[in-house]
C-alpha cells in the first residue's frame, strides 16, 4: 500500500515543479501581465507596444511616470474641471456658503446646494476616472488607487465631501512612488484626514475652549474638549505597523496625546487655504511613554517624531510589503518576496519606488502561477473594460453607477480600512451576474457615455432601441486582449450569435481576472 | 426598461404565469420545509455600537457621572430612556420595540462579547464572524458552518445576505446568496433573456474557478424572482414603502422569507456606529441610526407573521465603547456590549447577563465593560435550543467553545 501513495506524491511534486520552472511565459503573456498589474489592462495595440519596448523597459518607465508625457486631450480635459483644480480652501468656501444658505433657506437654496455639491463630487470622480482610463502613466494611477485606499477617507462624511479632491491631489498623488514618510506626513496633516478620523477635535484633557476666541469655528470649539483616540489607533493599526504588532491600549492613548493640537479650522481653511494648524493650546504638554520611548513635551515635534518612528519601523516595512505583494502578485503573497521587499524598504528608508522595483523584477511576480490569479476588484473590472473597448467617454456617470452596483462606489468606502482586493472579498454569485449585466450594456452601446452630464437617467437597463453608442466589435476586443481570453472561451464565443460576442468577451470568466 | 408590473402583465398575456405552479411545487417539498421551519436572522452592527446607550443602566449613579452630556436622561424626563426593569432603560429611538418587550419576545444580554481583547474593529468583526476569537486562520464563517450541519437540503437561497458583498460570516463551502439591498435585489437580470442566458451558461460551465459561483447565482436569482413576484401579486394593495434603508429591506426580507420556505438563515449588516464624536443622547447621531434599526426589526417581526414564532433574530456588534464619554461628545473603542434577541421562543422582557456595574473597580482597564458572557454562549443557545443542533454539531460550528453558561436561559426550551 505504501508504494502507490509515495508514487502519487512524487508525481504531484514533479508536475508542480514542472509548472513552476518549465513553462516560461510567452512574450505576449508577459506583456499582458505587466499591463494587467502595473495598469488597468490593455488598450488596443498596448500588448504590441509593450512587446516592442520590452517588458523590463516598460516596467522601468512606469516607475518614472514624470518621464511619460500625458496626451494633450487628457490634459485639456483635466484642465476644464474647475472644482477639481481649485484649492481645498476655495472648494470648502463654496461648500460652506451653500450649506449655510440651504440650512436656513428654501427649496431653491437646497437645490443650489445639491448642484454645487454634485458638481464637486462629479468633477473629482471624472478626474480620477479619466486618468485611470487614459493616462499612459498607468502605474501612477494604480498607486493612487492603492494609497488612497490604504489611507482611506470616506467622501460622504460632512466637510470631506468638499475636501476629498484636494486630499487625493495634494496628499496622495505627489507621493505615490516617493518616500513613505512624506506620504504619511501629508495624509496626517490634510484636513480631510484630520476631519475623518476626528483628530481635529482632539485636545489635551485639561483644555478648555474659550467661548469667544476670534476666528475659531463655533462648532469645533464646542466639541473639542478632550482626547480622541480614533486617528491614533488607525494610524498604527492600518496606516503603519499593522494590527497585532505589539502595541497596547496605552500606546494608542499616548500617541493620541502626542497628536493633540494637530488640527485645522474650517473658516481659516476657507478664507486663507490654511490646510493645517498646530494649536499649541490644545496640545497635551505632559510627558508620554510610547512604544518604549520616553517623549518629553515638544509640541508638534512629538507627532513628527511619532511619524518618523512609525514610518521606519520593521513592522511597517512588513505590513506595507505584504499589502503591496497582495495587491500586485497573489492574495496570499509568497513570504520570501515579502521578506525581500521589507528588507529593501528598510535599506532605502521607505522608498516606495525601490520596493516596487524589487517586486516587479522578482521571479514571483513573473511566475506562471501569478498570471490571471487575481480576481479584479469592481474598479479594476470597470476601468479595464472601458480601456479595452476604447469608446469615447465624456460622461462618467454610467461608470460610477456600475461601481455602486458592484459594491465599490468611488470614494465610498465608509471605514478607514478601505476596500479589500482579494477574491474572497469580491467573488460572489450575484457579483458575476451584475458584471455580466454591465458588460452587456457596455458592449451593446447602451450606456450614455458620450452624453453631456445631466441628460441620462438610469439608462443602464434601457432597451437596445435607444442605443447611445455604436456597439463594440468582438474581433477588435479579442485582438486587444490577446492571451487574456483563452482558446476555449474564444471557441464558445464564436459558437454564439455575432451580436452577443462582444458582451461575452467582457463578461467572460477570463476577463474577470487579471 | 421593463418593470415588474409590466412583466407580470406580459406573462399573464402569454399564459406563462408561473406563480401558482411555484406555489404547488413548494407544497410538494413537505420534508424540506419542515427541516427549514426554524429561522435565524443575524443583524450585525458594524463599527461597535454604544451598547451603554442602547440598554442604559440609568439605575447606576455612575452612568450619569461618566456621561454628563451623552447619557440618556432618566425615564419620564424629556428624551429619557424607556424603562425596562427599573434599572436598565431602552434608548428612546427604539420605542418601536417596546411592544415586543412587553410581549416578552425581546431580551438583551448585557456585558457580552468576544473574549479576545482586541479593540480593532476589523479583527473584532473577523472573530465575531468566524466564530473563533483569537484565531485568524479560520477560513469560513460560523453561519456557513451552521449551514453544513442543519438538516434538510442545501440550496443557494437557504442562507441569504442583504448587501452587495458576501459577508465573512457566510463564507465557506455551503452555498449562500447575497442580494442587493432595495428594489435592485429582485430586479430582472440580463441573464433572464434566454439567448443571453444560454450563451453565458455555456461559457461559465467550462470555468474551473467560477462555474459554481455562476450557477449558484443563476439558481438563487430564479428562486428569489419567483418569491418576490408572488409577493407582488399578494401585496398589490399593500401599504406605501417605508421611508429609508433598513425598514424597507426588513419588509422585503420578511416577504421573501414568507414566500420562499427554503430561506432559513438571513444576515444583514448595518454600518455607521463608530461614534467617536458628537454621538448625541436621546437625540442626535446615534438616535438617528437606532430609529430605523428599531423600526426595521419591528417591521421584520410583524412582516413574518406567524413565522415569527419560529424565528430568532440576533443583533450583535464587534465590541462596546468606553463607559466614559470622551472630550468630543463621543466614545472610543471599548469591550463588553449588549446583544439583542427577538423571537417567538425568546423568554423576553428581561435583561440577561452577569452585570457588574459601572464603578471604577468594575470597569475593565478602567474604561469599559468587562465581557462576562462570551458571544458564542448566546449563539450556541440559539443553535441548540432553537435550531436543535446536537452537541457534536455545535462543536463543528463553534470549535473550542467555553463551557456552557448555566445561568443563561433566554430561550424557552
Amino acid at each position: 500500500m505504501k508504494l502507490p501513495i509515495r508514487f502519487a506524491v512524487l508525481t504531484l511534486l514533479s508536475v508542480s515543479a514542472l509548472a513552476a520552472t518549465a513553462a516560461p511565459l510567452s512574450s505576449d503573456q508577459q506583456a499582458l501581465h505587466v499591463l494587467d498589474r502595473l495598469g488597468y489592462g490593455p488598450k488596443p495595440g498596448d500588448i504590441d507596444r509593450v512587446k516592442h519596448m520590452g517588458v523590463e523597459r516598460y516596467i522601468d518607465s512606469q516607475l518614472q511616470p514624470e518621464s511619460i508625457p500625458l496626451p494633450a486631450a487628457l490634459s485639456q480635459r483635466l484642465s476644464t474641471l474647475d472644482a477639481s483644480n481649485a484649492s481645498a480652501g476655495e472648494v470648502l468656501s463654496e461648500f460652506l456658503a451653500v450649506r449655510k444658505v440651504a440650512n436656513d433657506g428654501d427649496d431653491a437654496a437646497k437645490q443650489k446646494r445639491r448642484e454645487v455639491v454634485g458638481k464637486i463630487v462629479e468633477q473629482n470622480a471624472e478626474a480620477r476616472i479619466a486618468r485611470a482610463i487614459d493616462s499612459p502613466r498607468q502605474l501612477e494611477e494604480v498607486m493612487v488607487d492603492f494609497w488612497f485606499n490604504h489611507f482611506n477617507v470616506y467622501g460622504g462624511k460632512g466637510l470631506d465631501r468638499a475636501l476629498i479632491g484636494s486630499y487625493e491631489r495634494d496628499a496622495i498623488r505627489p507621493y505615490v512612488l516617493g518616500s513613505f514618510r512624506d506620504l504619511l506626513g501629508a495624509t496626517a496633516k490634510h484636513p480631510a484626514m484630520l476631519f475623518y478620523l476626528d483628530n481635529w477635535l482632539s485636545t489635551g484633557n485639561d483644555y478648555q475652549a474659550r467661548p469667544f476666541r476670534k476666528g475659531a469655528a463655533q462648532g469645533q470649539k464646542a466639541k473639542a474638549t478632550g482626547l480622541n483616540e480614533n486617528y491614533a489607533r488607525e494610524l498604527m493599526e492600518l496606516h503603519t505597523l499593522g494590527v497585532d504588532t505589539g502595541y497596547t491600549q496605552k500606546d494608542v492613548t499616548e500617541l493620541a496625546r502626542m497628536l493633540t493640537g494637530w488640527s485645522f479650522e474650517p473658516r481659516e481653511l476657507a478664507r486663507n487655504n490654511r490646510t493645517f494648524r498646530f494649536d499649541a493650546q490644545r496640545h497635551d504638554m505632559g510627558d508620554k511613554e510610547w512604544l518604549g520611548h520616553h517623549v518629553g513635551a515638544q509640541g508638534q515635534g512629538e507627532g513628527e517624531f511619532a511619524l518618523d518612528v512609525l514610518a521606519m519601523h520593521p513592522a511597517t516595512a512588513r505590513h506595507l510589503s505584504y499589502q503591496l505583494a497582495q495587491y500586485f502578485v497573489l492574495d496570499n503573497p509568497p513570504p520570501q518576496l515579502v521578506e525581500r521587499m521589507s528588507k529593501r524598504y528598510l535599506e532605502t528608508k521607505g522608498n516606495i519606488r525601490e520596493v516596487l522595483r524589487t517586486l516587479f523584477h522578482s521571479p514571483e511576480f513573473m511566475a506562471a502561477g501569478a498570471v490571471g490569479a487575481k480576481f479584479k476588484t469592481p474598479y479594476q473590472y470597470v476601468i479595464s473594460a472601458a480601456r479595452a473597448g476604447q469608446m469615447p467617454i465624456t460622461n462618467v456617470r454610467p461608470l460610477l453607477g456600475a461601481l455602486n452596483q458592484l459594491g465599490m462606489p468611488l470614494y465610498g468606502a465608509q471605514t478607514p480600512d478601505g476596500y479589500k482586493n482579494t477574491e474572497a472579498a469580491w467573488l460572489n454569485p450575484d457579483a458575476l451576474a451584475r458584471r455580466i449585466t454591465f458588460a452587456t450594456a457596455l458592449a451593446a452601446g447602451r450606456l450614455p457615455l458620450n452624453k453631456a452630464a445631466g441628460q441620462d437617467n438610469n439608462v443602464a437597463n434601457a432597451p437596445a432601441a435607444t442605443a447611445a453608442e455604436p456597439p463594440l466589435d468582438a474581433k477588435t476586443l479579442l485582438n486587444t486582449l490577446g492571451p487574456a481570453i483563452s482558446a476555449k472561451t474564444r471557441a464558445t464565443i464564436n459558437n454564439n450569435p455575432a451580436a452577443l460576442r462582444a458582451a461575452m468577451v467582457l463578461g467572460s470568466p477570463d476577463f474577470m481576472q487579471r | 426598461m421593463m418593470d415588474r408590473r409590466n412583466l407580470l402583465k406580459l406573462m399573464a398575456l402569454t399564459g406563462s404565469l408561473v406563480i401558482p405552479v411555484g406555489r404547488q411545487a413548494w407544497a410538494a417539498v413537505g420534508d424540506d420545509s419542515q427541516a427549514t421551519r426554524r429561522k435565524l436572522v443575524v443583524v450585525m452592527l458594524r463599527g461597535a455600537v454604544d451598547g451603554l446607550n442602547v440598554v442604559a443602566p440609568y439605575g447606576d449613579a455612575n452612568y450619569a457621572r461618566l456621561r454628563p452630556t451623552i447619557g440618556l436622561a432618566r425615564p419620564g424626563q424629556d428624551g429619557g430612556a424607556l424603562d425596562l426593569d427599573g434599572y436598565f432603560g431602552l434608548h428612546p429611538a427604539l420605542a418601536s420595540l417596546q411592544a415586543l418587550w412587553e410581549q416578552k419576545k425581546l431580551a438583551f444580554i448585557h456585558a457580552s462579547g468576544s473574549p479576545d481583547a482586541t479593540r480593532s474593529h476589523f479583527d473584532a468583526q473577523d472573530y465575531l464572524e468566524s466564530g473563533t476569537p483569537g484565531r485568524k486562520s479560520t477560513q469560513d464563517g460560523w453561519l456557513n458552518r451552521l449551514l453544513t450541519v442543519l438538516p434538510g437540503t442545501a440550496t443557494p437561497t437557504r442562507a441569504i445576505s442583504i448587501g452587495p458583498l458576501m459577508p465573512r460570516i457566510l463564507g465557506g463551502r455551503a452555498p449562500a446568496t447575497n442580494l442587493a439591498a432595495g428594489a435592485a435585489g429582485t430586479k430582472q437580470s440580463i441573464l433572464d433573456r434566454p439567448q443571453i442566458g444560454s450563451a453565458f451558461d455555456q461559457m461559465y460551465q467550462g470555468s474551473d474557478k467560477y462555474a459554481s459561483a455562476y450557477q449558484d447565482g443563476r439558481d438563487a436569482h430564479k428562486e428569489i424572482m419567483t418569491a418576490s413576484m408572488q409577493d407582488e401579486m399578494q401585496a398589490a394593495n399593500g401599504g406605501a414603502p417605508l421611508p429609508n434603508g433598513f425598514p424597507n429591506d426588513a419588509a422585503h426580507l420578511a416577504k421573501l422569507m414568507r414566500n420562499d420556505p427554503k430561506i432559513q438563515i438571513a444576515f444583514v449588516a448595518l454600518g455607521g456606529w463608530d461614534t467617536h464624536a458628537n454621538q448625541g443622547n436621546g437625540k442626535g447621531q446615534l438616535a438617528n441610526r437606532l430609529a430605523p434599526l428599531g423600526q426595521g426589526l419591528a417591521t421584520l417581526a410583524q412582516g413574518l407573521g406567524p413565522m415569527f414564532d419560529d424565528t430568532t433574530i440576533v443583533v450583535m456588534s464587534e465590541f462596546g465603547r468606553t463607559a466614559r464619554q470622551n472630550g468630543n461628545g463621543g466614545t472610543d473603542h471599548g469591550h463588553g456590549n449588549v446583544m439583542w434577541v427577538l423571537g417567538g421562543g425568546v423568554a423576553g422582557g428581561k435583561v440577561y447577563g452577569d452585570w457588574q456595574g459601572l464603578g471604577e473597580a468594575q470597569l475593565h482597564e478602567g474604561r469599559d465593560l468587562p465581557v462576562t458572557t462570551d458571544f458564542r454562549s448566546v449563539l450556541a443557545q440559539v443553535s441548540e435550543r432553537h435550531l436543535r443542533l446536537s452537541d457534536q454539531q455545535l462543536v463543528q460550528v463553534f470549535p473550542a467553545m467555553p463551557a456552557a453558561n448555566p445561568g443563561l436561559n433566554f430561550l424557552r426550551s
